[in-house]
């Protein structure tokens, strides 16, 4: 009985596969040898997918029963294995990522991913601030991005500021573009504010790429500064006055690329302990607070507007750090870097990694970029890979990998509170 | 009456053509239990949401009257404004944050007077301000309001999986500890049993005698009768009647227009 019940849930399963697969494997256009396209059948590659669910599907229900993969927000007891490992983790991350420059073996390649992947861990912090805590869907993240990338360009090329001046200025430019979007738009809620804040993060690059005067437009801006070490420049000619100078090494190029990984990292903490300080204050709670009941915020005596503000302006300031960050790390900007789906990128990091959850963003950022790197050998399967796994995480945990949240103060012991009472904000 | 609380002079709410609430006028007294009563669509939660600053009345003035200090007009305030004025409310169909502790809740109302220790934020990231002292006060200002409403056990759980009777209780502790001059109450005793209601009656009891008003919707007759001092009915916008219970209950209007089809009702309360 229950094996006629499994093979008809495979056969399902089968047929489902089949109608994906027969488009996007089985038919395939080639460039053939006169220029023209061909088309080539995959048949055996197709079958040999149906073939996998159908027995994958087969072996799951078998095992677990029709039902024994469910969704789950709450703290089941692989969630608190998960939850005492992640106290471990955390800390365990941290070192691994203090240390990875000087681990043998890791290369130019490996610092390069690392600094990609902490870009991202800080964006996807700075995002959680305005998203995770304080509700408002934000689709122009990487507008302020793009703030902080163009305003120490420009302030370079222009004005001859150094990076570590810049950096700040950067945060506040970011910031108070955050406020300026802010205010007329914070009056609307969910669906709409998600319309006006993808409408802006356009706007800023559609005005990027066209006010050739000033930013160079498609061309981006070239010969950005890089950083130095306290006024030591990273110079592959040595000698007096540079870093490798200065501390009698021998000069190499790797010397800028671990400056860069410490520096991004230094970026990340930074938001990472703002954040967390900022959770259990006042400003935290009332964001959350917001995002639980913006009505009964109101009858408490706080004010809505403000604190969406803050949450606005913090969170656009650190996508501003950013972007200072990457300007100098690449040298070379232009409008392409900062389209959608970067956003999108940002915006799918905190929603997989559990809104609100520190330690999930960073684990998903991880996951989402490092994975995408090293799976780079799967060429076009990649994607399906990732979409698959995205998939996959959000049909079983449909809160994000952390879907728990931690209470900002207890008196006895905090206990993690199940996330389908917290809630996601309406904007 | 002693001097009032909360004065409502003409106090006229249209929503187009619709008049909810026309040329209201009442006055609560300071350290008094205040009802608003009257039928379905009387108009008596439109009045609370102009007291409030949900609504800005088309017509008329509400003044707050805390000892000591000047009158303060109500409906010029911004919405956020009134709670620091001295007016807490909780809502018809509760609106905790489910999301967060009892302990949290009460934290967030205590959030203006926190907020200010800690010098905008800045100085308490940095660790620099007053604000370790001033979430001690706040927590333990929590707590005795956990105390009072008897949730101490349940401080470090999340509102949204307490039972109802408690949300209820944890909404007025949450409002108390904005520390007002005037609790508005709409309809705490729907949904509760007998046993709940008279802990509810005792409760209100409690905070009048800590010298906060309060006014309050309520349907339960029971609750109302017991611990009122004064009793304002409403009925199609239009005040009918205003006095103590045992006046309001022998009202020909009030019973016409409300207890009318139920005198046994009434009198058993």
């Amino acid at each position: 009985m229950r094996l006629q019940l499994a093979l008809k849930d495979a056969s399902i399963g089968a047929v489902v596969a089949a109608l994906l697969f027969i488009p996007l494997v089985a038919l395939r256009t080639d460039v053939g040898s006169a220029g023209a396209l061909v088309l080539r059948y995959r048949w055996a590659d197709a079958a040999i997918l149906i073939g996998l669910v159908f027995l994958g599907r087969l072996a799951l229900v078998l095992w677990t029963g029709r039902t024994g993969l469910r969704p789950s927000t709450s703290a089941g007891p692989w969630t608190q294995r998960l939850q005492q490992a992640g106290r471990l983790a955390a800390p365990a991350f941290l070192a691994f990522a203090l240390v990875l420059p000087a681990i043998p073996g890791i290369d130019r390649y490996w610092l390069d991913l690392g600094i990609l992947v902490l870009t991202y861990v800080m964006l996807g912090w700075g995002l959680n601030i305005v998203v995770g805590l304080a509700g408002l869907l934000d689709l122009g993240y990487v507008a302020f991005y793009a703030v902080g990338a163009y305003s120490y360009a420009l302030l370079a090329q222009y004005f001859g500021l150094s990076f570590w001046v810049c950096l700040p200025l950067a945060g506040i430019l970011a910031a108070f573009w955050g406020v300026l979007l802010g205010f007329p738009v914070l009056r609307l809620r969910g669906d709409y504010l998600a319309i006006v804040t993808l409408a802006f993060g356009e706007i800023i690059r559609v005005v990027l790429l066209n006010w050739v005067s000033l930013t160079g437009g498609p061309n981006g801006i070239s010969g950005i500064p890089r950083p130095s070490f306290f006024g030591l420049p990273f110079s592959m000619a040595g000698g007096e006055g540079t870093f490798a100078g200065f501390f009698g090494l021998e000069p190499s190029s790797t010397h800028r690329v671990i400056f860069l990984y410490y520096l991004i990292l230094a970026l990340a903490l930074l938001t990472n302990w703002v954040t967390i300080r900022l959770r259990r204050q006042p400003l935290g709670r009332a964001w959350e607070a917001l995002r639980e009941d913006e009505i009964a915020c109101r009858a408490l005596g706080i004010n809505v507007t403000v604190t969406k503000l803050t949450a606005f302006a913090l969170g656009a300031m650190f996508g501003g750090f950013a972007g200072a960050f990457f300007a100098t790390r690449q040298a070379f900007i232009s409008p392409e870097s900062f389209t959608f789906i970067e956003s999108a990128i940002i915006l799918a990091i905190v929603v997989l990694g559990g809104l609100g959850s520190q330690i999930g963003v960073a684990v998903a950022a991880l996951v989402l970029i490092g994975g995408t790197e090293i799976f780079r050998d799967l060429q076009e399967w990649r994607m399906l890979v990732f979409g698959g796994a995205m998939v996959v995480i959000m049909v079983l945990r449909p809160r994000g990998l952390v879907g728990t949240r931690t209470p900002s103060i207890a008196l006895g012991k905090r206990r993690a509170i199940d996330g389908k009472l917290v809630g996601e904000g309406h904007g | 009456m002693s001097h009032p609380i909360l004065e409502v002079q003409g106090l006229t709410m249209r929503f187009g053509g619709l008049t909810a609430v026309s040329g209201v006028s009442f006055a609560a007294g300071s350290g008094e239990i205040t009802a608003l009563i009257g039928p379905n669509g009387a108009g008596k939660t439109t009045l609370f949401n102009c007291v409030t600053g949900f609504y800005r009345p088309s017509e008329g003035i509400i003044r707050l009257h805390k000892r000591g200090e000047p009158p303060t007009e109500l409906q010029r305030l911004a919405g956020h404004r009134i709670a620091r004025a001295g007016v807490a409310r909780t809502f018809q169909n509760i609106r905790l944050f489910p999301g967060m502790t009892a302990l949290e809740n009460l934290l967030i109302a205590q959030h203006n007077r926190l907020m200010a220790s800690t010098g905008w934020g800045i100085g308490a990231v940095l660790g620099l301000s007053g604000y370790p002292k001033a979430e001690r006060q706040a927590v333990e200002l929590a707590k005795r309001w956990l105390t009072a409403t008897n949730l101490m056990d349940r401080a470090d759980d999340p509102a949204g999986a307490l039972p109802y009777g408690q949300q209820r209780r944890l909404e007025i502790a949450r409002a108390m500890c904005t520390g007002p001059a005037l609790l508005c109450l709409d309809e705490p005793a729907a949904g509760l049993n007998p046993r709940e209601s008279d802990e509810l009656a005792r409760l209100l009891l409690d905070i009048r005698a800590e010298r906060t008003s309060i006014l309050l919707i309520e349907h339960d007759m029971g609750v109302v009768m017991r611990i009122s001092d004064r009793v304002v009915v409403l009925d199609h916008g239009v005040l009918i009647a205003d006095g103590t219970p045992a006046e309001v209950r022998g009202n020909a209007k009030v019973i016409a227009a409300y207890l009318g089809e139920d005198e046994e009702e009434a009198a058993s309360a």
